[in-house]
Parts: structure tokens; sequence; C-alpha cells
């Protein structure tokens, strides 16, 4: 009897005791978890970064017989392998139908021009051979994209020819390339900036001055300063279309190329991995601070980020006063009961409600109400052109406070109980009032919790696009929400959007094939800007955390 | 303000310090006093003079209301909700629940030491000069006049004199709860409470908070609860016992302890039970 006892109890003991299965299933819960984010991070770095490392142009060599996808090109293709890929296709034969594997490659043949779409796919078994043409140069051009092209000649502004095979070629076009470059931020200074300049004071004075003779002064010689500077931009123009280069696409079609629409030129064939390796780092680093071209498929996504980092700025702003200070009324001040309790319930479930909801309450409230009050008390001379009574960068990161507030509050009110009671006994037995004891001990003891709160903010606002799309955002903005006019910060502006750039990138451009890659490379940048937000709050949170360490002994 | 009860920074320090003279016998003043939490009756019918400028223990089992007659004294309990008390306790002559008295004009008159030590999150100079922040008091020169009044006054003062705007927390236990003492005599309190302030400290912190207790009651009327008899023979003038609420016995700390009227005090003390 007795032995048999014990032999339960140990049996017992090596299995439930020490709760091995479970140990065992918390484990797999949050590797499965973490083999989740790793692998979508994974896919979208693998996706993304291959973007900017330049690749090889290739020439290929098709079977006789097998129709080219290119028009006029023989039995050839050039361009840049994109990717192969296998493909399953139904095969009808005497012998019964069935499934076979082919493995299909998807080349990036660029001259959109000339060859109307970007992309050819081919199969792999109508391929004979693959050569690397030398001497071809891959041209980043201001429209239509990529040209792979073997250069002829330059045609110089004075009048004068180049040809290719001349040893002054190359320094030559480096030289008209980076002028041109210089010419190009000239015009784009003048007319984004100086002419913007004077648009915006011409309108201002047609609404204010209402055609008194001053105002009418001002108007004309604003004009003429306007016909000035539009002369210069003229002229500029005209020397960016004097010197041209004349090359021949692969397919042997001859086309001049203005020096002004050319961005960039490269050989990739004759680089080296340093080379590449520069030149990697150099598409990253335009990708990050151009201007997109082309119905954003080229160029770099510049306004989007710096949109989203605004607006997530502004959005923190407005949410951390607004839910720090909604809990510490429902945390000190309210007399804790059922009213509280439902209070707590509704905020909570606030952070329920789809986004898209908190859109169209924006819209409704921020844009429609506030902002056409807004606009017609301060703005009336302007209307009907909306001022701050259409969608804008400041009633967006607003939408998006109001819908990360549950957040805050919840994180805020947490921070708050968990200040020790016997600090607030501390302060008050010192004669402090309880506001005193609310801001000089228990909101800066809780300053990291509440910080916790604004990270997961963050996280929310940040990446959330639905609502961003009634209430300001835009596939491109003329103007950045802050720059150098006068006030500077122009929150009524609409902005572009990282997250709204991906959406509109992968669903909304022409070219959804080109566009791919960008998509990837945007959302891997949208995660780096969110994780760099956090991890700033993160060190301010940790400092804070050393500072403010209620410690016990 | 409260006109009966003078500022304390405007009382000067020579009148305070002379203590041969008897100050008044029912400095604090508590008479049938009965409390509440919620339901729960913690104290019944108390009634006690606590005389000025000398140390009051307040000793008795766990659970016999010690504390809640202390947290009284400055309306530390008025955080609770669902509290009711009656009878009245008067502090020079004045009564605490007089409505026209602020409960925070109180507080800088009493202050008090916790017995889990609880300094701020702040450096050991704010730490001392908070009661003077919140009542405004911002002058530079005043403020480090007081910190090192204080601090002295605390026994602290050579410890830290030299790293005074290193954070309260960098210190140790004892340090810690002496600096709660400074902070609590700083803006010069007419009355002390100090809730078992040595209950979480080692034996030689302990010796040290003592010898500033028997210090401190020149300038201070000091009311301590304890569970340490030897530490309310040692520091005390006066004792209370109390029991399930009630108050048993109050009287001098040696007649007490030598010779107490009542069996209850006796048991205890000679540690029969509690
Ligand atoms: N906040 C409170 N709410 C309800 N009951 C309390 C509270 N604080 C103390 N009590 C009760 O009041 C009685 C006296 O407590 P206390 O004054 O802390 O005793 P002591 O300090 O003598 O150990 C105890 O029975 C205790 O349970
Ligand atoms: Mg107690």
């Amino acid at each position: 009897m007795r032995d048999t006892d014990t032999k339960d109890l140990e049996l017992t003991r090596t299995l439930a005791a020490p709760g091995e299965p479970f140990v065992w299933l918390t484990a797999m819960g949050l590797a499965l978890g973490l083999i989740m984010v790793v692998g979508l991070l994974g896919v979208i770095v693998a996706n993304g970064l291959p973007v900017f490392w330049p690749s090889k142009i290739v020439e290929v060599h098709l079977k006789p017989g097998v129709k080219n996808p290119l028009p006029n090109s023989g039995g050839t293709l050039t361009g840049e392998i994109v990717q192969t890929r296998e493909k399953r296709i139904p095969v009808l034969s005497a012998t019964g139908d069935k499934i076979e594997d082919q493995t299909e490659v998807q080349i990036f043949v660029g001259n959109k021009d000339v060859n109307g779409s970007g992309f050819v796919f081919l199969n792999n078994s109508d391929i004979a051979s693959i050569s690397e043409p030398r001497g071809i140069y891959r041209l980043e051009r201001m429209e239509y994209g990529i040209a792979f092209a073997y250069p002829k000649s330059l045609q110089l502004a004075d009048g004068t020819s180049l040809p290719a095979d001349s040893p002054a070629f190359t320094q030559t076009l480096t030289r008209l390339d980076a002028e041109s470059a210089a010419r190009r931020r000239e015009i784009e200074k003048i007319e984004k900036h100086d002419i913007g300049a004077i648009n915006s004071r011409i309108t201002q004075l047609r609404a204010k001055g209402k055609g008194s003779p001053e105002s009418l002064k001002e108007i004309a010689a604003l004009d003429a300063d306007y016909q000035l500077l539009a002369a210069k931009a003229r002229e500029l123009r005209a020397i960016q279309s004097a010197a041209a280069l004349i090359y021949t696409t692969p397919n042997g079609i001859e086309r001049r190329l203005p020096v002004g629409e050319l961005v960039a030129f490269t050989l990739p064939n004759t680089l080296v991995f340093n080379q590449k390796l520069g030149l990697f780092f150099h598409n990253i680093w335009n990708f990050l601070t151009l201007d997109p071209r082309e119905a954003n498929t080229e160029g770099g996504i510049f306004p989007a980020i710096f949109g989203t980092f605004v607006m997530t700025l502004l959005m923190s702003l407005a949410v951390v006063p607004f839910g720090v200070v909604a809990a510490i009324y429902l945390r000190e001040y309210a007399k804790q009961g059922l009213a509280v309790r439902a209070v707590r319930i509704a905020v909570n479930n606030l952070a329920g409600v789809p986004s898209i909801v908190f859109g169209v309450f924006g819209l409704g409230f921020f844009v429609y109400f506030v902002g056409a009050s807004i606009d017609s008390t301060f703005f009336g001379e302007y209307l009907p052109t909306p001022t701050f009574g259409t969608g804008g960068i400041l009633w967006a990161a607003a939408t998006l406070a109001l819908m990360t507030v549950p957040v805050v509050i919840v994180a805020t009110e947490e921070a708050l109980a968990a200040v020790p009671r016997g600090m607030r006994e501390g302060s008050l037995s010192c004669g402090a009032s309880k506001w005193q004891t609310i801001q000089r001990i228990i909101l800066p003891a809780s300053l990291p919790g509440i910080l916790t709160g604004l990270i997961l903010a963050m996280a929310r606002g940040a990446g959330e696009v639905a609502p961003l799309m009634l209430v300001g955002v835009v596939k491109l903005a003329p103007s950045l929400p802050i720059d150098g006019a006068f006030p500077f910060v122009h929150l009524e502006r609409k902005f572009m959007h990282l997250g709204f750039h991906i959406y509109d990138l992968g669903f909304q451009s022409p070219d959804s094939e080109a566009a791919k890659p960008m998509v990837f490379a945007t959302t891997l940048l949208l995660i780096l800007l969110v994780v760099v937000l956090n991890l700033a709050a993160i060190l301010i949170r940790e400092k804070l955390r050393k500072r403010y360490a209620t410690g016990a002994f | 303000m409260p006109p009966v009860l003078s500022k304390p920074t405007e009382q000067p320090m020579e009148t305070t310090v002379n203590t041969t003279a008897e100050g008044r016998p029912d400095f604090i003043s508590i008479r049938d006093f009965s409390f509440f939490y919620g339901k729960k009756q913690a104290l019944f019918d108390i009634s006690l003079d606590i005389p000025e400028r000398q140390v009051t223990a307040f000793i008795g089992p766990s659970g016999c209301g010690k504390s809640t007659l202390l947290r009284n004294l400055n309306r530390m309990n008025d955080l609770i909700d669902g509290i009711r008390h009656s009878g009245d306790i008067v502090v020079n002559g004045r009564s605490i629940y007089d409505p026209h008295i602020e409960v925070i004009s109180l507080r800088k008159r009493v202050g008090m030491v916790f017995q889990k030590s609880n300094p701020f999150p702040k450096s050991i100079y704010e730490n001392v000069v908070y009661p003077l922040r919140v009542s405004g008091q911002n002058k530079k020169s005043v403020l480090d006049e007081t910190v090192e009044r204080s601090l002295q006054g605390a026994a602290l003062w050579d410890e830290v004199k030299d790293r005074l705007h290193e954070s309260g927390l960098s210190l140790s236990g004892g340090q810690m709860q002496r600096l709660c003492i400074a902070r609590a005599i700083a803006n010069r309190p007419e009355i002390l409470l100090m809730d078992e302030p040595c209950s979480a400290l080692d034996p030689i912190a302990t010796v040290k908070v003592e010898e500033l207790i028997r210090e401190l009651k020149q300038e201070f009327t000091i009311v301590i609860v304890t569970h340490n008899m030897q530490q309310a023979t040692r520091c005390s003038d006066r004792t209370a016992f109390f029991y399930l609420g009630k108050l048993v016995e109050f009287d001098e700390t040696p007649k007490i302890f030598s010779n107490p009227a009542q069996k209850q005090t006796e048991d205890y003390i000679t540690g029969r039970f509690g």
C-alpha cells in the first residue's frame, strides 16, 4: 500500500509537477511567432534589397522558330534577368493530358518607348544561349524609365558631334550629365520655390487686397518678377535639350536623348565588385532622398518618408497630452465606480473599432466640421478654395491620434497605478496638494509607462493606411508639410505616406510588375522607420527608467 | 493659513532649542476618538493627551490600531474611501477637523516618517527641499540652508554632503530612512510622526535613528509607533499601550515598563502575547 502510494507520487512529479509539457508548449508558441516574424522580414529584405544591386545586362538568344515577344528583334532579346520561376502547365497529348513543370524566365527589357512594355516572360526551354554583350549602357531617363543602349555619338551644343569610340566620350558624357543635373535642380528651384512663392503671394493679394490700387501695383510687380523667372527657366530648359546622346537600341532603332532627360548612366557589364557595391549604396541613397518620378515607379520616395515621419510625430504630440490627461482624471480624480468602469470599457473597445471608421469620422468631424469652421472664420477670403476644410496632415494626425488614444490611456492608467502608495503618502505628508503630488512625483515616475503606451500607439499609427486615404494622404504631394516657405510648417497641406505609397505602387500603378520590387523596398523602409521611431522612444524610456527607478533595498 | 498656528518658517530656532522649560502637556489632545474603516471599527473612544516636545510611544500587538491613530494625526487616512470618525483631535488648541483648516496646512505642520522608507526618485537635495518647494519656496539660499540643517538634524549630513545631487535611491536602507526624516523635518513642523521607523533597518542603523529621536525631541513633539519594547524604553518619555483598538494604559514610560497598572499591559510587555 505504502509502496504504490509513493510510486504514484513520483510518477505525477516527473510528469505534471515540473510542468514540462506546458513549458514546451509556451516555447513552441514563441518559436512559431518568431518564425513568422523572421520569415516575413526575410521575404521583405530578400525582395527589397536586390532592387538596388546593379545586375548584368544579358543577351538572350532564342532557339530557331521561337516567336520573339519583342518586335523587330530577330532571335535575340537584351535585358536584365529578374527571376526564374517554376510554372505548371497542362499539356495535351495522345497518351493523355498531364501537368508539366516548366521554368519561366522574367526579363526586364526596358526601352519602354520602343518595346511598349518593360518585361517579357520566356520559357527556359526556348532559350538557346545567353551571352553578355560588351559596351552596352544602362541609361536612367526622366521619362520611359530605363533604356539599354549602344551609344553612337554625342551631339554637342555647338553643333559638333563626338563619336562613341573617341577616348573623350565617357568623360564628356559624365560632365554633361553632371551639368544637366545641376540645371535640373536650378529649374526646380525656380519653378517650385521662387515661382511658387510669387504665386501664393499673388493669390493672397487677390483675396485680401480686394482690388485696391496698392495690391494691384504689387501684383503687377510680382507679375514682372514672374515673367523674369519664367524666362530664365525656359532658357535653362532650352540648354537642357541642346546637347543630346544618340544611341541605338538593341534591336537597332536609333534614338536621340537630350542630356536634360538623362538622369544617370552605367556600364553594368564592366563593373567590378567594389563599383557595384558603391552603386548599390548610391542607389539606396537616391531612393531615400529623391522625389518620385513616373507615377512613383521610379526615383526616390523621400516625400513619403518625410510625410510619414512628420505625421507620426504630430500624432504623438496630439495623443500623449490627450491620453495622459484623460488617464489622470480616470485614475486619480474620478470617483471609482460604475460610471468610471463603463468609461474604461468604452475606451478599451474604441481600440477595436476598424480604422476606416475613424477615417470616416475624421473626414466628417475634423475636415468638414472643424476645418470648414476654421476656413470660414480665418480664411474666408480664399473660399471657395478650402484651406483647412480639406484633408491635410493635421487632420490625418488628429484622426490617428483619436484612433490610438485608448492605447495611451490604458498604458498611462497602469503606470499611474503602479506608482508605490508610499510615494504618494510621502508627498502628501510633506504638505503637497494632490495636484502637486501628481505633477511632481507620480507623473515623472510613470513616464516610462506612458512612453510604452506611446511606442505602441506609434507602431499602430505609422502603419495605418485606410483612414489616411480619407483625410489627407495623396499619391503625389506637390510640396512637403515642412519647408522653407513662411510659416515653414504647413499643417493644412496634403502629404505622402509610405503605407499609402505601398498600396499605390502595388495596386494602382500602370506597370505593377515594374513596381513590385519598389513595393518591397518601401515596405522595408516603413518597417525601418517604425523601428527607428520606436527605438528612439525606447532609449528615452530607458534613460527615464534609470532616473526614476523606484528602488527597493 | 489658520491664524492660531504660526507658520513654521517664522518660528525662530532659539525658542525650540530651549527645552528645559516644560511644553504644553496637552499639545495634542485626542478626545473620545473612534474611527471606522467602512463598517469595521478600528479605534474605540480613545482619549489621550500628548505633551509638547516629548517622545510618546504607541505600543501594542499588530492590528490594534496604532498606525490608524497615528495616521489620523495628520489626516493621512483621508485618502481611504469610506472612512468615518467620531470624537475630536485637537492640536495646540485647535481641532484638526475644523473646516477652516486646510488639510494641506495641517500636514505642513506635522511631519511623517513611514515604516517603509519612501524617498522620491529625485536627488538627495531635492528630496529634502521637497516640502519647501511645494510651499512655493524656491530661493536658493533658503533651500541650501534647509538642506544642511535638516540633513544635520537627521545625522546624515556628513555622509552625503559631497553627493547631494545623486539620486536619493542610491543610499543604503538606513540612510534612506534618515533622508526621509530629514525631509520630514525640513519645513520645521511642530510634530513628527513616526510609524515603526526602524522596522526595516539593521541594528546599527536602528541605533542611529534612536539617537536621532532623542535629539529631535528638543525641537519637535514626537509620536512613534514601535513594535520593539527596548526601543520604547530607550527613546520615549511616555508610552501608550493599545489592544484591539482600545487604549489600555497611558503613562510615563518607566512606570509602564516597571509597574504597569493593567494586567494586559504586563502580559504584553513580558511577551506573553503579541
Ligand atoms: N485601509 C484599511 N482599510 C480597512 N481596514 C484597515 C485599513 N488599514 C487598517 N485596517 C484595519 O484596522 C485595524 C488597525 O490597523 P493598524 O492601525 O494598521 O494596526 P497596527 O498599526 O497597530 O498594526 C486592523 O484590523 C486593520 O485590519
Ligand atoms: Mg502599523
